[in-house]
Order: structure tokens, then sequence, then C-alpha cells
């Protein structure tokens, strides 16, 4: 038997669903095995599974109904992988997600260069140089789990939570940094906002990212912004994205 | 022809639910649906509904609901006394409505979550292929005073005097029977013997996502990545209170996942009220 590079743990979850566990740690290539994966157990099974929700290191297959031998469906499970997503070209993207920095949009802007040390431009180069990978989305409808901040912006998050953070606020917790896609209680520092909609409940892909995607945070000016949010009300913004 | 219900007093926490938004938890999408499904399908067979149809849940304070055309409705969940123009019905059984009719229930004595069915189901706006309320999702996250909910008439109601007995559907056990979660293995046998020995208290800030239980265990586990959840899912917080999600839990958490309730006891913690004593088993598969 060929031997895999990704060795995956399986154990029942619920009555009607199974975890599937890779390796305990954040990494990249177990990410694109994980939605390889997840894409061939969608394929394969189409109606008798509702869906695959995938995590860092985890997929969960929740089915339509109460799983009757949790073997056979894990010999199933483990014959739809290969190491193959390592071959496929891939189709991910590169979004160009843009962000106000200022402190009008965001107060906590100043006080948090100031705790790291730094001035607000050089936070902001820091911030949008990297191509941020997205691991998935959940928190909240159309939240995504980034990984690649650079450490030198690693903050421990706020004591006692804000109660409010508004839609659109571009924040870091930890070694996290991440987008409110609506107003939510949150103990992160906002560093910035963007005018773009990250969940809209109204059409069938409420979410305009998949994980697997890239996105970049590029800094625009508060006029922009403004320009941005208009074009957005009006529906008629695009946001920029190109293949990787 | 459509007709409206008028919401004359909205209770403690009344919204719109269905089985819930199935497919979307990739999205971040929580799936809501019924707290207690038993009774919510319960409150669509009686009508002999598509299972699926919008019903109105309650939790502990039951709204007032005057229905401005004809149609026939019912009530489970928790125990209480439906009451149509002040006349005195039973639950679980089909109850005709007569235009402008005022329904309301007394005397809650039992369960935490109520129902309302009606013919065909509530029309309320469909957002993600379910009219189940979420905030940020759908437009109104719980119905309101004054608020209407549009459905369809149906007067052609022959009477059925039948009703089904309650106790064979309402289980009042204290037992809460739970599979083991992928980070129950982490815990020490003391702690594995605390978590099942223990009688846990509902806590009083229950709500929708999630029910916290009193009585504190000792948690000395990593943290962990944030993974995924489900609800049913105990998670054991940072400061030892353990935690089970509900329908509108988020879909994923950075807690350890002790334990997994079956889809039964979810159905059961759910009727559960503050103060309330639980005792946690563990079942297998």
């Amino acid at each position: 038997m060929k031997k895999n590079k990704f060795e995956f743990q399986y154990e029942q979850y619920t009555e009607n669903a199974i975890l599937i566990k890779g390796s305990s740690e954040i990494d990249e290539i177990l990410l694109d095995s994980l939605l390889f994966y997840k894409n061939e157990i969608e394929n394969y099974y189409n109606k008798v599974i509702v869906e695959v929700i995938s995590s860092y290191n985890w997929l969960l297959v929740c089915y339509v109904d109460v799983i009757e031998d949790f073997y056979s469906e894990v010999l199933m499970l483990k014959s739809l992988y290969s190491d193959d997503f390592l071959k496929k070209s891939s189709k991910k993207r590169l979004w160009k997600i843009p962000v106000c920095y200022s402190s009008q949009l965001a107060p906590e802007l100043e006080s948090f260069a100031g705790k790291k040390s730094m001035t607000i431009k050089e936070l902001i180069t820091l911030h949008t140089a990297p191509l941020y990978t997205v691991f998935f989305i959940g928190f909240l409808p159309g939240f995504l789990y980034l990984g690649g901040l650079d450490k030198k912006l690693v903050t421990s998050r706020k004591a006692s939570p804000s109660a409010k953070l508004e839609k659109g606020s571009v924040a870091i917790g930890g070694n996290q940094t991440g987008i409110y896609p609506c107003d939510s209680p949150g103990g992160w520092h906002v560093i910035g906002k963007t005018p773009l909609d990250f969940f809209n409940p109204n059409i069938s892909n409420p979410c305009f990212v998949t994980p697997g995607d890239k996105i970049q945070f590029i800094s625009i000016k508060e006029n922009e912004y403004n320009d941005i949010s208009f074009l957005i009300s009006s529906g008629i913004f695009t946001v920029e994205s190109i293949f990787l | 022809m459509n007709n409206i219900v008028e919401i004359i007093k909205q209770g403690l926490y009344t919204t719109i639910q269905d089985l819930g938004r199935l497919g979307f938890g990739k999205f971040g999408v929580p799936k809501s649906g019924a707290m207690d499904q038993r009774s919510f399908l319960l409150a669509n067979a009686v009508l002999n509904n598509d299972k699926n149809c919008a019903v109105i849940e309650w939790i502990l304070v039951p709204p007032i609901l005057k229905f401005h055309g004809d149609t026939v409705i019912s009530i489970t969940g928790a125990v209480c006394i439906p009451y149509l123009d002040d006349v005195r019905y039973k639950m679980n059984r089909q109850l005709f409505v007569k235009k402008g009719s005022v329904l309301k229930l007394k005397k809650v004595k039992n369960g935490m979550i109520g129902f309302v069915g009606i013919k065909y189901g509530f029309d309320a706006e469909v957002k993600l292929e379910s009219k189940s309320y979420y905030p940020n999702i759908t437009s109104h996250y719980r119905l309101l005073k004054n608020d209407v909910i549009p459905y369809r008439n149906y007067s052609s109601f022959k009477h059925h005097f039948s009703s089904v007995s309650s106790t064979v559907f309402w289980d009042n056990s204290k037992t809460i029977k739970a599979f083991k979660g992928p980070e129950y293995e982490l815990l020490s046998e003391a702690q594995k013997d605390q978590l099942l020995n223990t009688d846990f208290i509902v806590s009083r800030d229950r709500n929708r996502m999630a029910i916290p239980l009193e009585r504190l265990l000792v948690n000395d586990l990593p943290s962990m990545l944030t993974s995924p959840v489900l609800p049913g899912t105990v998670q054991l917080t940072t400061s030892g209170k353990l935690i089970v999600l509900m329908r509108d839990c988020q879909t994923t958490g950075g807690y350890p996942r002790v334990l997994q309730l079956t889809q039964e006891s979810i159905n059961i913690i759910a009727q559960k009220r503050p103060n309330e004593e639980i005792q946690l088993k563990l079942v297998s598969f």
C-alpha cells in the first residue's frame, strides 16, 4: 500500500458526525491536504452528508442520517484520501482588502503602537506586508481565521473584552489578526477598519473568501474608505483579487 | 390567502424556528433551529405538516398572539394551559382558531421551551435556506410586541378530539447522556470521576447559544487550537466551568470538548430551568 504524507485519526463525534484529525499544529501543507480531502468527501457523498466543516487540523463530516456502522464509514473515508493535492494546481486567490488605519476609525491605533514602541507607520508596514493564509471560517459568520501575523505585532488580548467592536474592525489578539464581520463583543485590539462586507446572508455563497485563499491588507486613506463605502452601498464595488 | 398573527405580548425571548440552517457551517453560520427538536417535530406532526414548517418558539414566558384569519394551531413543549379567547384547551392537539382569536398560554408549570405550530407553518423570511431567527442573518432576531408574521389561511377544519398524552414525550429525568468528547481522555481519573459524579446546576445565564453549568471542575488541561464544535458539545472552560453548547452555538471553539450530548439529551437539557440539577452519564455509540 502506498504511504500517504499525513496520517489521520477517525472518531465518532455524534450519532451522525465523524471527526477526522490531522496533527496538532498549524501547518499550511496540512491545510491543503485537509481542504483537498474535504472536497473529495463532498464530491463522493453529495446528498448523504450535510457538509464538511474544516478547522486548523480537523475535518468534521456531518451526515444526514444516523451512522449505522462507524467502521465501514471510516474505511470509505480512508479510501477517499490521497496525496494528490501535492500535484494538483490550486485555484487559490489572493484578495486585496482595503483597510483604513486611522485613529478616527480605530481609536486604539495610537495606544497599540505606543504599547509596541513603534510608530503608526511601522505598524502599518508590518501589518500590510504578509500574505495571510485563510485557514477556516468560524467564531462569527464570515470571520476568517488568518495565519501569518508578524511576530512583532503579537499582543495578548485585553484583560476585559470591549462590549462592542464595530463591523469591519481589523484587530489583533494574541498571535492572530482578523476582521469583525459584524458588531460583536471582543477582546482584541482594533488597529483599523475595512469598508468591505465579509458576510452577506442574502446570497447562497455568503462569504466571498474560501479557506485556502490568501489575503493582503492594503492601507487606504479616510476619503478612500468613504468612497469605497459609498460604492459598496450602491452595489457596484468589486473586491480586487488575483489567482495565485 | 395570506393572513397574519400579531404579537400582543412578546414574552421573554420569542423567535421563529425550524430545523435550522444546515450546510452553512463552513461560513461560520450557526445551525440554530428549535431548542427542543422533539417538541418542535411534535408541533408539526400533530398538524400533519411537513416536518420543517416554521413555528413560534418561546422561552419560559409565553407570548400572547392574535390570529387575524382562520387556521389550526398546536401547542407543544413546556407544560402549560392554552386559552383561546379565554376558553381552556389542551396541549399536543389540533386547535381550531377563528379569525380574531387571541391565544394565551397560562400556568407554565414544567419545562422551559414552548412551541406554537400552525397549519403550513409561519411564512417568515427565508435566509440561507432557513427561517430560524439569528442576529445579522435574519432581519429580526426576536419577535417584539406589534410584530406580525404571515401565514396561509386554513378553514376546512374537521374536529379532532384526540390529543397526544404529553407524558409520552416529556422526559424530565435528571440524567443527561453523553458520549466521550474528543478531549475526554486528556482528563485525569479524578477529573473524570468529578465530571460523572457531580450534581451540576443549570445556570441562570442559559440562552439559545449555551447552557453554563454551576460547580467548577479542576482544569489543568493545556490550551488547544480552535476546533469544530456542535450543539451538545460540552466544553471545559479555563475557569473550570462546564458549558453545554446549544442550537445557536458558534461553529468552532477553543476549549477542550470533554463530552458530546446525545441528540435526545440535547432536547432534555433544553427544557431544564435555571437551578435544576442534572447528572452527566457516559454512554457509547
